[in-house]
């Protein structure tokens, strides 16, 4: 761990450690995602195309945005069942209140910021003072906000924005050499990740992780742990706020627009190896969750399957995408020991076998585990706990 | 071993009374109001009519979330309910094809189903460890897969003798809602009485203690699942008899997974498992239907409705939650606890795991 030994890796030993990282749970979705990739491009050449891809990416944008969001709260060891109502909302508001008012269109954006981020106070609040669990808390902000919403427009399809505002999720920058055109939603969703990473790493977003992992330890250590996750909550709704903004170019201004989000968006975060109870993730396998599931889709849709099949598929996926991240590696047990060696690419003790990684990581695991126990026995007993 | 679970049995009972009276006060607030409000426009909230269409609402939801208890008893969630509601329904009418004599097969078969997705639930949670969030999440994907692709519409006929079922009752208690609390009566006793609805609790409260204390941990979680699905194919078969078809979508459009687990929360049942009731659990069926037909009577938008019951929901559940905030500290906090479980860890577990880890 020291500079000396992350100093001079050799390329076999750094080959090996992303090896390691492809198959350990926590970098198992990038594998994925790869492969899903390779897959579509050999069904449909086309789709490898600069300009294609771009497009791919624009599509995926809005949910990997909100995935993004979504890993905060889950990390945070809680819930948001509320996202898909909040773009609803947000994608209704944008409509509605802008209109073909091009001037309207800044103050609106700042009304849905301010709207999205006081929906996540409230869901937040109500979790941390009020102790409701989040699961029932935005199930609540679910029901209430997507009946309101519908209940302000009657149901139907009303309001269409300006086009200056609807560009954000629509255009982009036109005439570049190779792409042709830089969607502004892929522009807002590297800005996000961006940002997402650079908040991850301050120690506001590792005290959300240890207050995923840990409540107790978290408050022994001086966390106010109910601003910490109540901004988890007002993140995951700003980062709603931002998805409905582009889906509002995208898709359009439907009631129906964002029903639904809450699943996808656990669905990929999860799928990204965060743990569902919180204190174990990293916000870019979120992100590649969400592209692996749009990827998915899209290779079923070149493949021909119907698209009635589409959620079986979905459903099976993740399930199986779980099952491994939890029985293969004993992530929950020593994902400790685990993580330590992937992030530096340390040499083991033993030295590994380079060509076959899945030994090597069993070898590395049980060897980094042997010093464990007596500093870990009540750690282990937590993790086991947490992840059921 | 046996003097413990004696022990923690006896505290659960109390406790579990205390919570069920908490949503009994709270179901009379709410049918009190809910009084006034239906006389204030006129109506009476008493009549024979206005409760046979209470307690019919409250059969369906009932029969979900009377599974659910079990399932979230141990610490786990089951959101696939509504695909095996609309399943259900679906097998039954195509079976029974407007025979009376179809009936029996079509009844088990529907059952034969269910308790296979629930096994398959249960043991993709227990052994694949894989959440039963993202478990039930999954298996419900894939049923809805399975019904979108072979199902357009509304299918099968349910011969007038099942229909019954739905349609007949006794004064004004219809005999759908006699069923479910028959079901209940059956889930109550199963819970109270025996080993395997004890070691439910022992399950949900904490899985490592319950396998210390020499519990096979997977197998009450099975079960539970089996358990919920199959009350959910109970749903599903009424629906049937009610609608005079099966449909595949009358499942998703009641939206059973995400209000039973309400009902069930609201019930006083802790979402974190091992603690709760399958009376609390009627109570929070019952809040529900009262705050329906209430709505219903005074014709509030049905967008409003929902506006409505998100409120309900977080309030209700709220003012459990502080009330019985007291009451949850000592299982964590107090001092005896603490200190017996480092010393415990280091002697006992590595034979036990290693036992129970083959065993498994």
């Amino acid at each position: 761990m020291s500079a000396a030994t992350t100093g001079q890796p050799t390329a076999g030993q750094r080959l090996a450690g992303f090896g390691r990282m492809l198959v350990s749970p926590r970098g198992a979705v990038f594998l994925l995602l790869i492969v899903l990739l390779v897959a579509i491009a050999l069904l449909n050449p086309s789709f490898a195309e600069p300009s294609q891809f771009i497009r791919f990416v624009q599509r995926v944008a809005p949910v990997a945005i909100v995935a993004i969001g979504q890993y905060f709260v889950i990390v945070g060891g809680e819930f948001d069942l509320s996202m898909g109502s909040v773009v609803t909302a947000q994608v209704v508001i944008a409509g509605n209140l802008i209109g073909q008012d091009e001037a309207k269109s800044l103050p609106v954006l700042a009304f849905m910021l301010v709207f999205g981020a006081f929906i996540g106070l409230i869901n937040g609040l109500i979790v941390t003072l009020l102790k409701v669990p989040s699961f029932i808390a935005t199930l609540g902000m679910m029901l209430a906000l997507l009946g309101a919403t519908l209940y302000w427009t009657g149901g139907a399809a009303t309001g269409n924005p300006a086009d200056g505002f609807r560009e954000i999720g629509r255009g982009g920058i036109r005439g570049l050499p190779v792409i042709e055109i830089l969607p502004w939603s892929v522009v807002v969703l590297a800005v996000v990740l961006l940002v997402a990473i650079w908040f991850a790493r301050r120690p506001f977003g590792r005290t959300i992780i240890a207050l995923g992992d840990n409540p107790t330890t978290a408050r022994y250590s001086g966390t106010r742990n109910w601003w910490v996750k109540t901004s988890t909550f007002i993140i995951s709704s700003l980062s709603a706020t931002v998805a409905g903004v582009l889906l509002v170019g995208y898709a359009g201004v439907h009631p129906s627009v964002g029903r639904g989000y809450e699943f996808t968006a656990i669905t990929a975060v999860v799928l990204g190896g965060v743990v569902l109870g919180g204190g174990r993730g990293w916000v870019v396998a979120a992100a590649a969750g969400a592209f692996a599931l749009e990827a998915l889709f899209t290779l079923l849709n070149f493949a021909g399957v119907p698209s009635t099949y589409r959620d079986a598929v979905q459903g099976a996926i993740i399930i199986i995408a779980v099952a491994y991240a939890a029985t293969t590696v004993r992530a929950r047990r020593k994902g400790r020991a685990l993580e330590a060696p992937t992030i530096p690419p340390t040499p083991s003790p033993e030295p590994a076998p380079q060509t076959s990684p899945a030994p090597a990581e069993e070898q590395d695991a049980a060897a980094s585990a042997r010093p464990a126990p007596i500093p870990s026995t009540q750690r282990a007993d937590n993790e086991t706990k947490g992840g059921s | 071993m046996s003097a413990a679970t004696a022990t923690s049995a006896r505290r659960g009972r109390r406790r579990r009374l205390d919570a069920s009276l908490i949503v009994g006060i709270a179901l009379v607030g709410v049918i009190i109001i809910g009084a006034i409000l239906v006389a204030s426009v006129g109506r009476n909230f008493f009549s024979a009519g206005n409760i046979r269409d209470i307690l019919t609402g409250m059969s369906v939801l009932g029969f979900v979330a009377i599974g659910q208890t079990l399932v979230i008893l141990c610490a786990s969630l089951d959101l696939s309910v509504p695909y095996v509601v609309s399943l259900s329904s679906l097998i039954a009418a195509d079976m029974m094809a407007g025979d009376p004599a179809n009936i029996p097969v079509a009844v088990l078969a529907v059952l034969v189903v269910a308790a296979l997705i629930g096994l398959a639930n249960g043991l993709i949670v227990t052994k694949l460890k894989v959440n039963g969030f993202i478990a039930t999440l999954g298996t419900g994907l894939i049923i809805k897969g399975y019904l979108d692709t072979n199902y357009k519409g509304t299918s099968g006929e349910v011969p007038w003798e099942f229909q019954l079922i739905g349609a007949t009752g006794i004064g004004p208690v219809p005999v759908s809602t006699l069923i479910m609390l028959a079901v209940a009566l059956a889930g109550a006793f199963f819970l109270a009485r025996t080993r395997t609805g004890n070691h439910m609790f022992a399950v949900g409260g904490d899985e490592q203690v319950a396998r210390l204390s020499g519990i096979r941990t997977a197998r009450p979680v099975i079960v539970a699942h089996m358990l919920c699905s199959i009350t959910a194919a109970f749903a599903g078969l009424l629906l049937a008899s009610r609608l005079g078809v099966g449909s595949p979508t009358v499942g998703t459009q009641g939206g059973y997974d995400l209000l039973s687990i309400a009902a069930v929360v609201l019930g006083g049942t802790l979402l974190m498992g091992g603690r709760g009731s399958i009376w609390g659990t009627i109570g929070g069926v019952a809040i529900f239907a009262v705050v329906d037909n209430v709505m219903s009577v005074m014709q509030v938008n049905p967008f409003l409705k929902d506006v409505v019951r998100g409120i309900v929901i977080v309030a209700a559940v709220a003012v459990y939650t502080s009330r019985s905030l007291d009451r949850r500290r000592p299982r964590f906090g107090s001092g005896a606890a603490e200190p017996e479980r480092p010393g415990d860890q280091d002697a006992a577990p590595p034979a036990v795991a290693h036992e129970k880890e083959a065993s498994a």
